[in-house]
């Protein structure tokens, strides 16, 4: 047995992680719940935004915090604008469609960064990088509480917008019954593009969270998407409570098995829930759907 | 009010209306009536913008609309409660009365829930309850109070009376009648023969995507070919 404060340290910091993939995971399962398809470029989105964090920081010398106030609304014009004007309109609304054109997209977004960046890897330096917070007998990296306490005040301010905006109401409508909403006088292909939008910002605060512990390549997003996936799966397609607890859950296993099975293994554990989520309970530990 | 002129109007191509023209005046009561799948709802769908006809015009008050995307065409006043009712059922009842007003001012709102609960009154007491779980009368009473909401100059009902029993079918028409005199025209879109020419001023009866037979409800009421459109199908 391993020392009751290692166990506890490590199921701490995989709390810590596990908000911040919760919040990455919270636009892959909104878009879903909306629009009914998996976004297969969100991994190449949150790539782009670290990478424009990476960019605030080296050459303008924006602290990745302070960008988020930049970074969310960008993104959320970018998301905004490639599903109302280029997935939207190419997919004709076919659903197959829709997922060929997000993984096209997927591609050329990482193919584009590749070009710019070419493949190394890259950090930021922060002064605040290697503080700590002292918690009784744990020792906590302070912008990995910042990250966990920002992931959770994103993950409220939307359950906020959706529960009880106007537009919140209209998403929430066209997720359920797309043609009352419609009737309604609902723009539907505006709700879609800023589910999409609001699922690009969630990414972009990922990063900015992200970035200050985390390094940056062109291809960091493929390390994301699976445990997003899982958590969405895990938490049931569409729930924004379902992927909070889903994506602490995967931070903790991710955590633990990373403490027994060694490091290189910790991503096994998750990878074993998502299959055994699948084939028992393919709805989800929350979802309650058939 | 409404013009329909030679529309032509189906799915990938293949027509299902064919030639459909009809009119509606402000304030009347029109039944287009019509066995299961001659085209009822695909001619609503056409006129709310759901689908692009092949062919044909739609006026709605003077302006051309068969172009037009559906949140346009509900700002001018053309609803359709459609058939199923497609309610928000995991929404509560407000919330989807709410939604219904989405395309006016919010300032109207409370004034246009309030005239909705004056004239269901079930509705206002259930408001905070979820729309799934209303019953199938209510679940159409709430259908009718969403498009209410709209503020609608014209209201397209299709088929509000399936799936009700003969009594609730006969207090949902009087309620009908009641909407209508407040100002505002309805294209009742039914199977219900007999009750819809109950109330309705004038009808149309399709047969195979074209009208059929034309008239005032007196008239159709009494024409021996009313009943020969329907047991030719
Ligand atoms: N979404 C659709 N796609 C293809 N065909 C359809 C669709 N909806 C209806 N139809 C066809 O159009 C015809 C008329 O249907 P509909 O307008 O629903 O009739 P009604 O409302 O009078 O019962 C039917 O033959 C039906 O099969
Ligand atoms: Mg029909």
């Amino acid at each position: 047995m391993l020392k009751a404060e290692i166990l506890l340290a490590a199921l701490a910091n995989g709390l810590l992680t596990g908000a911040v993939y919760a919040l990455i995971a919270l636009g892959l399962t909104l878009v879903y719940g909306v629009l009914h398809i998996i976004n297969f470029a969100h991994g190449a989105t949150l790539t782009a935004a670290m990478f424009a964090v990476y960019v605030a920081h080296q050459t303008f010398g924006i602290d990745p915090y302070l960008a988020i106030p930049l970074l969310a609304p960008l993104f959320f014009g970018l998301g905004y604008s490639l599903q109302r004007w280029v997935i939207g309109p190419a997919s004709h609304g076919d659903d197959g469609n829709i997922l060929l054109v997000t993984l096209g997209l997927s591609i050329v977004i990482e193919n584009a960064l590749l070009a710019v960046f070419r493949s190394d890897t890259r950090s930021i330096e922060v002064p605040y990088g290697f503080e700590v917070v002292e918690l009784g007998p744990l020792i906590l990296s302070l912008p990995k509480v910042i990250a966990f306490a920002g992931a959770f005040a994103v993950a409220g301010l939307l359950w906020l917008v959706i529960a009880r905006s106007d537009i919140g109401k209209a998403i929430r409508a066209v997720a359920k019954e797309k043609t009352g909403a419609a009737l309604c006088g609902i723009p539907v292909g505006h709700v879609y593009a800023v589910t999409f939008g609001i699922g690009a910002a969630c990414l972009a605060v990922a990063a900015c969270l992200l970035m200050p512990t985390f390094l940056v390549n062109p291809r960091i997003g493929n390390a994301f998407v699976l445990v997003a996936f899982t958590i969405v799966v895990l938490g049931g397609m569409g729930s924004i409570g379902g992927a909070l607890a889903g994506g602490l859950i995967i931070g903790v296993v991710e955590s633990l098995s990373g403490l027994y099975l060694g490091e290189s293994l910790g991503q096994i554990g998750i990878f074993l829930i998502f299959l055994v989520v699948l084939l028992f309970r393919p709805t989800g530990l929350f979802g309650a759907r058939a | 009010m409404l013009e329909v002129e030679a529309l032509t109007a189906g799915y990938g191509g293949i027509p299902v209306l064919r030639d459909v023209s009809l009119t509606i005046d402000s304030g009347e009561i029109v039944a287009v009536l019509g066995a299961n799948g001659v085209g009822k709802t695909t001619l609503n769908r056409a006129l709310s913008g759901l689908i692009r006809p092949d062919g044909g015009a739609i006026r709605f008050e003077g302006t051309r609309i068969e172009r037009l995307a559906p949140p346009e065409i509900v700002r001018m006043g053309l609803i359709h409660v459609p058939e199923g009712r497609k309610i928000f059922p995991t929404m509560s009842v407000r919330e989807n009365l709410e939604l219904g007003g989405y395309a006016r001012a919010r300032t109207r709102r409370a004034a246009n829930l309030d005239r909705v609960f004056a004239l269901f009154p079930r509705l206002g007491e259930r408001r905070r309850q979820l729309a799934g779980t209303l019953s199938g009368g209510e679940q159409q009473m709430l259908a009718i109070g969403r498009g209410l909401m709209a503020e609608p100059r014209l209201l397209i009902l299709d088929e509000p009376s399936l799936g009700l029993s003969p009594r609730l079918v006969e207090d949902l028409f009087a309620l009908v009648v009641r909407i209508a005199a407040e100002g505002l025209a309805i294209m009742l879109v039914e199977q219900n023969v007999v009750q819809s020419l109950e109330i309705a001023g004038r009808a149309y009866v399709l047969e195979n995507g074209r009208v059929a037979l034309a008239g005032p409800a007196a008239a159709l009421r009494a024409d021996p070919a009313l009943e020969r459109a329907y047991l030719g199908m």
